[in-house]
């Protein structure tokens, strides 16, 4: 089974992410933004970064990357993708995921560990937690807050599309304290927390990040991926 | 015009006045270069010398005084480039090398804090880069005036905003460092950046043109009026002085040299780190320098002086953001974010196809020869012929120096006097009021702007003693960081603060359980016209210099930043010292806090009255006098390799280095961080326990059951201890003293800044 993580021009978390997902037992494979081709992975990560400098606005350029072209109606048809911070804005910006995200309430980059509450352990990113099982998680943006119309929000709580939640309140003025949500199918997850900086102790707040990883290389492994591979 | 002022012209009309005072130039440097060209020099070759020639290039009145920081065959062992290169290159074993600098960017970050900043992270970041290595993390040193000063609050919130914009694009991760506060900086900031990169041992690059034939590829940026003239005409020079400026704080200096400073673009920079290390991996590269302080023109003159022939640059190649540029200006430009490499002919197709995939624009611009001359062609004339090495080496002058006329006084005026607290409930007052000093408090409202996690190598940063970087994932091998400076003990005793400086960073490094090889410095002082100052900063070399051979370790390279004074008034002389360590396995790092409950409570070293320069001398009674603690590297080399053994055995639960504040800090701090109170007994008189800033100790907690290991250790290190309590509860109590609740020093301590700041 192999798990695509995307570079893109700015892209600084992918080494993180590849290692992440290292970690969890599968093969990370490195894409490229220019490549129109996805390479038949399993699963994609847009990881953290600034792609293009976050020039224009977070994650506005990076969605028309040539590879994007291939991952948005891929996402579509149902393969599990990732978005960490800037690649949660680029979901955002390539419309998967619905909403956007706006300068930190304090209006500077904020780094801090943060708790999260898992609301949703139905999508592949998820399962592996207990529903309300609260993880210890770096958060680092500088804009990282979550906005969305009233009606979307709603919609988004009524849909139990709130996958992640800051559990004492979002440290960037995020709406409705929302640190991650997912597509009506579920198997696009887009957060701003980076679980891929907390998959050891030594080098993170705690190993909680890991969760992610392997509840999606165990939901691949279940449905077959990689046997093809 | 300039464009028309050639080699030819020059030579037909000699006596046409030329601006070289405004450029930075004394009359006798103009002299000499006219004597070396035997004419008068072209506009831009003026323009070249001027910025070569500048304090900041060329170190022409700090050199004689470096000279004594060259590393004996002893301290050198592990020496893979010394002092000379970019940076020096140390081997840390396993194959991998490590290299870091520390560079200032003071004067830029005065006038315009944020781009100021910035670009002092991107500079000292391509310095690494250049050596052929990957940089892998950063750290930060700065020095304020006074916290609720009023323009502190434009300098500081600005400073912080560019090192996070920049360092955290970047993708490097932002370890450590310092932050200060004194009156002395208030129109002096000091911003200086440290950067470290990994690399195997065969990747080490140099900045040399060599191979008549080569090609030169300038790549990154485009050149555009930004900077021009920022080493000479900004950074080697004071600020005006008061009633230059309509008020206080707004320097009649400032707006007229904004367009002096230098404007950033980290995405730049990281396309550029990634595709120069694609470049080496292919191994497509000759010789390579970064373009930072005097930009092309450093560029082309101290690869041609590295080189063993010459070069030939076509100008009208360079590309330009803004086509009215004159040849001056292209060279003196410090436009950010560009690299010049030397490539072999058969290499430049592939050289460019690696450029195009990260889309960073590359052009052939000249190309080494063989006459050993510097020439530079535009439009049809030649605009620049000079022997590059007597642009690169500059004068040297061996300024005068004299013992500052006031210094028997303020030596004289000690601490002695001072009113000192000695009752329980004034000795808890006296912890908390320091705790909640700005340079005391918590530094998280400037730390979590930066990212400290990004490549997922970070094993301790901030607030920990010293950063600490995993290099290879299989082994552990790691390497760690801390700087240092004071500048009130070095007000006090240049000598002794530097080594002070020196003996505090090595002590950090060491309590992480790395082995300190090492060290880096950035020299920040006044005016070298200033006698008084120059003896500082002679004093301050041979501190170094004579406190390195004593810890066996070498200065591998380094900065100096003069004119940090506005008008007649200099900084206090503020040496910032770097130290590097290796460590074998960062599984087995020890933070500074309290881990568990139960473990004993160790100081080690000697405590001494000492409070000349002291935290508690400033903020109690806003003090400067006396003499600084004393230095005992002998004491500070057996401390270290205490904490270091006894890390490695497993023994410690935490080590926390003491300095600022002395003992009553360390406490808090160790409590603080590890979220755990401490019951203490402290030996002799209180106020002296608590406070004095004696050099060369440490406040160490043992793992239960190790307590007579760790004891043997000790005394088979001739390392003094006393036991001063255990681990336990939710207070800092001092027995028979005064006890605090957490919450009540978390609170002292973590208000401050976001009070002042917002």
């Amino acid at each position: 089974m192999r798990i695509g993580v995307v570079t893109f021009p700015g892209s600084l978390d992918d080494t993180d992410a590849a290692r992440a997902v290292r970690y969890a037992g599968a093969e990370p494979s490195r894409l490229w933004h220019a490549d129109r081709d996805l390479h038949g992975v399993d699963a994609v990560i847009l990881p953290g970064g600034f792609s293009y400098g976050d020039y224009l606005r977070c994650g506005a350029i990076a969605r028309f990357s040539p590879v994007m072209a291939e991952l948005i109606p891929a996402a579509r048809a149902g393969l599990p993708v990732l978005g960490i911070c800037n690649g949660f804005q680029i979901l955002c910006e390539a419309h998967l995921l619905p909403g956007a995200l706006t300068r930190n309430a304090g209006l500077r980059f904020i780094q801090a560990n943060v708790r999260l509450t898992v609301s949703n352990v139905r999508t592949p990113w998820t399962k592996g937690f207990a529903d309300g099982e609260v993880l210890t998680v770096p958060v680092k943006n500088g804009e990282g807050a979550f906005v969305a119309d009233e009606p979307t929000l709603d919609e988004l709580e009524r849909a139990g599309r709130v996958v992640v939640r800051y559990a004492d309140g979002a440290p960037n003025g995020s709406a409705r304290d929302i640190a991650g949500i997912c597509n009506a199918a579920g198997n696009v997850f887009g957060l701003m927390p980076h679980p891929e900086h907390a998959i050891d102790p030594l080098t993170g707040p705690s190993a909680d990040g890991l969760g992610f990883f392997i509840s999606v290389v165990n939901a691949l492994a279940s449905a077959g991926a990689g046997a093809r591979a | 015009m300039s464009g028309e002022d050639t080699v030819e012209v020059a030579a037909r009309t000699p006596d046409v006045p030329q601006p070289f005072k405004e450029l930075g130039l004394t009359g006798d440097e103009y002299q000499k270069v006219r004597d070396i060209l035997g004419r008068r020099p072209t506009a831009a070759e003026l323009a070249l010398y001027s910025v070569m020639w500048s304090e900041h290039c060329s170190y022409k009145s700090s050199k004689v005084h470096l000279r004594n920081l060259a590393p004996s065959a002893g301290q050198a062992r592990y020496l893979l480039a010394g002092i000379g290169a970019n940076a020096g290159v140390v081997d840390i074993g396993q194959g991998y090398a490590v290299t870091f600098k520390i560079e200032s960017h003071n004067h830029p970050s005065f006038v315009e804090p944020h781009q100021g900043a910035a670009t002092g992270i991107g500079g000292i970041v391509r310095d690494i880069l250049a050596m052929g290595a990957r940089p892998v993390a950063v750290m930060d040193a700065l020095r304020f005036g006074p916290a609720d000063a009023h323009d502190t609050a434009r300098v500081l919130p600005g400073v912080v905003s560019g090192i996070s914009f920049y360092g955290n694009c970047l993708g490097l991760p932002n370890i450590g460092g310092e932050l200060a506060f004194d009156p002395s900086y208030a129109g002096n900031p000091l911003v200086n950046a440290l950067c470290v990169g990994v690399m195997r041992h065969d990747d080490l690059k140099a900045a040399v043109a060599t191979g008549a034939g080569n090609k030169v590829i300038l790549f990154g940026s485009r050149t555009g009026p930004d900077g021009v003239g920022g080493a000479s005409v900004l950074a080697s020079a004071t600020f005006g002085g008061a009633g230059q400026g309509s008020t206080a704080g707004d320097d009649g200096g400032r707006v007229a040299k904004r367009p002096s400073v230098q404007v950033g673009d980290p995405f730049m920079e990281k396309l550029l780190v990634e595709c120069c290390l694609e470049l080496y991996a292919a191994d497509l590269v000759e010789g390579i320098q970064d373009l930072g302080a005097a930009g092309v023109a450093c560029a082309t003159t101290e690869l041609a002086a590295g080189g063993d022939g010459g070069m030939l640059v076509y100008m009208d190649a360079i590309p330009l953001r803004d086509l009215s540029l004159t040849p001056a200006e292209i060279l003196m430009s410090e436009s950010q974010e560009r690299m010049m490499a030397v490539v072999k002919p058969e290499r430049v197709a592939a050289f460019m196809a690696i450029c195009r995939r990260w889309d960073v624009e590359a052009t052939v611009i000249g190309e080494v020869t063989g006459d050993g001359m510097l020439t530079m062609t535009w439009r049809g004339g030649t605009v620049v012929k000079i022997p590059p090495r007597t642009a690169a080496d500059g004068p040297v002058y061996q300024r005068p120096f004299a013992r500052p006329a006031g210094l028997d006084a303020l030596q004289a005026a000690g601490p002695e006097k001072l009113a000192r607290p000695a009752a329980g409930p004034a000795l808890r007052d006296t912890l908390l009021r320091l705790l909640g000093s700005p340079g005391l408090a918590d530094k998280r409202w400037v730390t979590q702007q930066y990212d400290s996690l990004v490549r997922g190598n970070t094993v301790l940063a901030m607030p920990e003693d010293g950063g600490l970087v995993r290099v290879a994932e299989e082994t552990g091998l790691g390497i760690a960081l801390a700087t240092d400076g004071n500048g009130r003990y070095c007000a006090l005793d240049p000598y002794l603060g530097t080594q002070l400086a020196l003996a505090e960073a090595y002590r950090n490094v060491a309590m992480t359980g790395a082995v300190p090889v090492a060290v880096t410095n950035c020299l920040n002082f006044g005016s070298p016209e200033d006698p008084a100052v120059m003896w500082q900063l002679a004093e301050a070399v041979r501190g170094l210099a004579e406190g390195c051979k004593a810890l066996g370790i070498p200065v591998t390279g380094g900065n100096v930043s003069l004119y940090n004074q506005t008008g007649a008034t200099a900084i206090h002389p503020t040496p910032v010292i770097g130290v590097l360590g290796v460590h074998d396995d960062v599984r087995r790092r020890r933070g500074a806090g309290f881990a568990a409950d139960g473990a004993e409570v160790v100081l080690l070293g000697t405590t001494r009255d000492e409070f000349g320069g002291s935290a508690w001398a400033e903020v109690a009674h806003q003090h400067l006098g006396g003499r600084p603690p004393a230095v005992d590297l002998d004491a500070e080399r057996r401390l270290a390799a205490l904490v270091i053994a006894a890390a490695a055995e497993g023994l410690l639960a935490s080590a926390h280095d003491l300095s600022d504040g002395g003992l009553a800090i360390a406490l808090a701090e160790a409590c603080l961080r590890g979220g755990r109170g401490c019951a203490v007994v402290l030996p002799g008189d209180a106020f002296t326990a608590l406070f004095s800033e004696s050099a060369g100790r440490a406040l160490v907690s043992v793992v239960r059951g190790r307590e007579k290991e760790f004891a043997a250790l000790r005394r088979e290190h001739d390392v003094p201890a006393t036991v001063l309590g255990i681990t336990a509860g939710d207070t800092l109590t001092v027995e028979g003293t005064f006890q605090v609740p957490l919450p009540e020093l978390e609170s002292v301590w973590a208000g401050t800044l976001p009070a002042i700041f917002g």
